[in-house]
């Protein structure tokens, strides 16, 4: 009696397996990562370029504004691209800047800034890279659009361009 | 052209032979004659050749171009080199399931002239048994990967293979580790014979123990050489990913391995016999279920050739309609033999046996798990996961400890009621494998208790096998072998990932890098033209500490068919470490992305797994 019982069950949980292979067949198994909708900005504590001093993140987005991060590195080359349409950018008043220093060498950072301009009101230090991962960067530059609800609006993966610089515009105004 | 004819209707011959030898092997089975008819050992013979023709055949198409085949236009080029035109015959799914059928028929036809003492209604029931399923993948392979398709108009040329492909390791890969995979049908086809037959005994387990063996041997190298491959070609610096496909690889492995051991158990007494049974039953489910996996797509990986859900279908029904037939035949006839089960003594190599049975099952569920769990979960609630390195790790390391004292221990009790000799030598080998652990921790200065048990136990395992090959007259010489083996391969992986060293930077043609006391420079790159592809040889000079110089030229090849950009690592090996250098272009930009790594004793996990399989060979010839 026992052993039926088992034979049953064994039974049963093979079709099971079955059931699930089959549907699973049909699947695609391709995946392909969710673009967040509208994600929190990470909490966290990072390093002032120029000061060196901790800041907490809390204090750098403040409710009521909007925020554009940009994440960049002095070895970047098509960062040094977008960096004019970044400076255009600096000019609007509404918005503020925030740069993250990605995996850079910080005298290579200063050169950088110093030869091209500073369009950032504040540069944080990404030395390990951890917090771009937490922002869902996928690599160097890419830039977040940070809304007036603290939460990530909109990303753009790769260097800014024209297109994208008027999107932003529209999204800011 | 020709060839593609005449491989397709050999294939369909090769089916028809089938049918011809299972009407001949049933009209036999009640005959009064001793022997097999000689009918069915000369069919057996002419299916093999069958198969063999429609292998060479596709071989044949391959060496020459012929693009008018599909299964060559998608996977061949002509500029590629003879050797990977060969070798792109199995690298590719409608050609590796010919290969499956090679073999199988390889084997049923080596196992027929093997076993003429056996008995004849045993080996008739084992022959049909392989049939069905050779008779299975005739009609896959016919139905739904025909590997002589015809293109019309003819193209001039083909697709190519893939770069990643194209490696001396990967191309005797699939032999090697179909032998074993593949080999594993007999394993089963036999067990299930023995099973209505009440053959499940001393004479059966001696018999079955080759092929276990040989299964055992080809799988463990083949799955050596697909991880030899990752680890040159696939430029990580890694050897095992736990990737789905080195899983489906790993499981038949490990209950293979289980056999092994409850093998020898019943060559010498009866006992254990069911558990042998359900063992071989589930290793070539396995290997079926792992072909279904890789095959039907369902997995993504680098093995996954075509997503074709019709092919998935086929092996998806075939391989339940085959679980089912074995489980229904092992309920029905098999009767359990309770008369020697009485003298279990706890301190019995049985019961080690025993032991060594309850770990490979452990370590089965846990891979087994991880690897299908994300089909269920995806099936049940569409939510997408990938199990990693760190799940299997934190399950299966900690229980190594206890595995590898019990293997250090279980081989010394004796074979049924044993006392404890020789205590002091125990005591004392296990001394010194804390001592020597403790020295060396503390000479690299890691200070965790947990490496500590572990090296320990791995080097007490490595001390007691030591000293059996060497000091004892000790009769189990393949055992000691592949026992020491094990232990110099856990020991090896543990000081490799311990000790390795990793520097990631961006560099300059002409510049230097140092840290701390070494320097790695960039001196120039080289272009280089090959017929299948161009590339960019990077010349790096490296100083290390002790002012040691080693040159490195990771390459950049660009490959023309397909056009795919590959980075080839350079990697100077010796028996110390392997020092390994893999460079990538940053978009755009004269810098390049290198970087360097310094894996310690990596030689030697490819020279104990050779150890343990060269310790599974000399069992196969041991008398």
């Amino acid at each position: 009696m026992k052993n039926k019982l088992s034979l049953i069950i064994l039974f049963i949980f093979l079709i099971f397996c079955f059931i699930i292979f089959y549907k699973g067949l049909n699947n695609s198994n391709i995946y392909t990562p969710k673009t967040s909708g509208e994600k929190n900005i990470p909490i966290f504590k990072a390093k002032d370029f120029n000061s060196n001093i901790l800041i907490d993140s809390e204090k750098i987005f403040k409710k009521n504004d909007y925020y554009i991060v940009n994440i960049w590195a002095s070895w970047c080359v098509p960062c040094r691209n977008e960096h004019p349409l970044l400076m255009e950018l600096s000019k609007i008043k509404s918005v503020k800047l925030i740069g993250l220093n990605y995996k850079d060498n910080s005298n290579n950072a200063k050169n950088f800034i110093s030869e091209l301009g500073n369009p950032y009101s504040q540069i944080l230090i990404d030395k390990d890279g951890i917090l771009a991962v937490e922002f869902g960067a996928y690599g160097v530059p890419e830039t977040f659009i940070i809304g007036k609800n603290k939460k990530i609006i909109k990303k753009f993966l790769g260097p800014i361009n024209q297109k994208i610089f008027d999107e932003i515009k529209l999204i800011i105004k | 052209m020709l060839a593609n004819q005449i491989g397709y209707y050999s294939l369909i011959l090769g089916l028809l032979v089938s049918f011809l030898v299972c009407g001949v092997s049933i009209k036999d089975f009640n005959n009064k004659n001793k022997s097999v008819n000689q009918n069915v050992l000369i069919l057996s013979l002419l299916q093999l050749n069958f198969v063999i023709v429609s292998f060479l055949s596709l071989i044949i198409s391959f060496v020459n171009s012929d693009f008018s085949n599909e299964t060559v236009f998608n996977n061949s080029h002509t500029t590629k080199p003879l050797f990977y035109k060969i070798s792109g015959t199995w690298g590719n799914h409608e050609g590796s399931l010919l290969l499956w059928l090679l073999v199988l028929t390889l084997f049923i036809f080596l196992f027929l002239i093997k076993s003429k003492n056996q008995p004849k209604k045993y080996r008739i029931l084992t022959l049909l048994f392989q049939q069905i399923i050779i008779i299975g993948f005739f009609l896959f392979v016919l139905m739904t990967s025909n590997p002589f398709n015809y293109l019309f108009p003819v193209p001039n040329e083909g697709l190519g293979l893939n770069p990643i492909l194209q490696d001396p390791a990967l191309a005797i890969h699939p032999p090697i580790l179909y032998l074993g995979y593949v080999g594993t049908s007999i394993i089963f086809s036999s067990s299930l014979a023995a099973v209505t037959q009440n053959y499940v005994s001393k004479d059966w387990g001696q018999h079955i123990k080759k092929w276990v063996l040989v299964s055992w041997t080809f799988l463990t190298v083949g799955i050596m050489l697909g991880s030899i491959w990752a680890y040159y070609e696939l430029g990580w610096g890694g050897f095992w990913f736990w990737d789905p496909v080195e899983n489906v690889s790993l499981m038949p492995w490990l209950t293979l391995t289980a056999l092994l051991h409850c093998i020898i158990v019943l060559d010498k007494r009866t006992a254990l016999s069911s558990w042998v049974v359900i063992l071989s039953i589930t290793t070539f489910t396995l290997s079926m279920c792992g072909t279904f996996l890789v095959r039907s797509g369902i997995l993504n990986s680098v093995h996954t050739f075509a997503n074709d859900p019709t092919r998935g279908i086929f092996i998806l029904v075939f391989l339940f309609i085959l679980i089912f037939l074995s489980l229904g035949i092992f309920f029905l006839f098999h009767k359990e033999n309770n008369k020697n089960l009485n003298s279990f003594f706890w301190l019995s190599r049985e019961t080690s046996i025993l032991v060594n049975n309850w770990f490979m099952m452990y370590f089965l569920s846990v891979v087994l798990i991880g690897t299908v769990y994300p089909i269920f979960l995806d099936v049940l609630s569409a939510e997408k996961i990938s199990v990693g390195p760190p799940f299997y790790q934190k399950l299966i390391v900690p229980f190594l400890v206890p595995f590898l004292l019990f293997m250090a221990l279980g081989p010394k009790l004796k074979w049924i009621k044993s006392k404890i000799e020789k205590k002091i030598s125990l005591l004392v080998f296990f001394i010194i494998s804390v001592v020597l652990t403790l020295i060396i921790l503390k000479n690299i200065n890691i200070n965790l208790p947990f490496y500590t048990t572990l090296i320990s136990a791995a080097f007490f395992l490595f001390f007691m096998t030591l000293k059996d090959l060497f000091v004892q007259k000790y009769n189990n010489n393949s055992q000691a072998i592949a026992h020491f083996g094990f232990s110099l391969f856990i020991l090896a992986i543990l000081f490799n990932s311990i000790l390795s060293s990793e520097i990631i930077t961006n560099i300059k043609i002409g510049e230097k890098y140092k840290y701390n006391k070494s320097e790695i420079f960039f001196e120039k790159i080289v272009e280089k033209k090959e017929s299948n592809y161009n590339s960019i040889v990077g010349y790096f000079k490296i100083t290390d500490e002790n002012g040691k110089i080693t040159l490195l030229n990771p390459e950049l090849r660009v490959y023309n068919q397909p056009i795919i950009i590959t980075s080839e690592a350079d990697i100077k090996t010796s028996l110390l470490d392997d020092k390994f250098l893999v460079m990538n272009l940053v978009k755009g930009d004269e810098y390049f992305n290198i970087r360097y790594q310094i894996k310690p004793f990596m030689i030697w996990i490819w020279i104990s797994v050779l150890l343990f399989s060269f310790g599974g060979l000399i069992s196969i010839f041991k008398k």
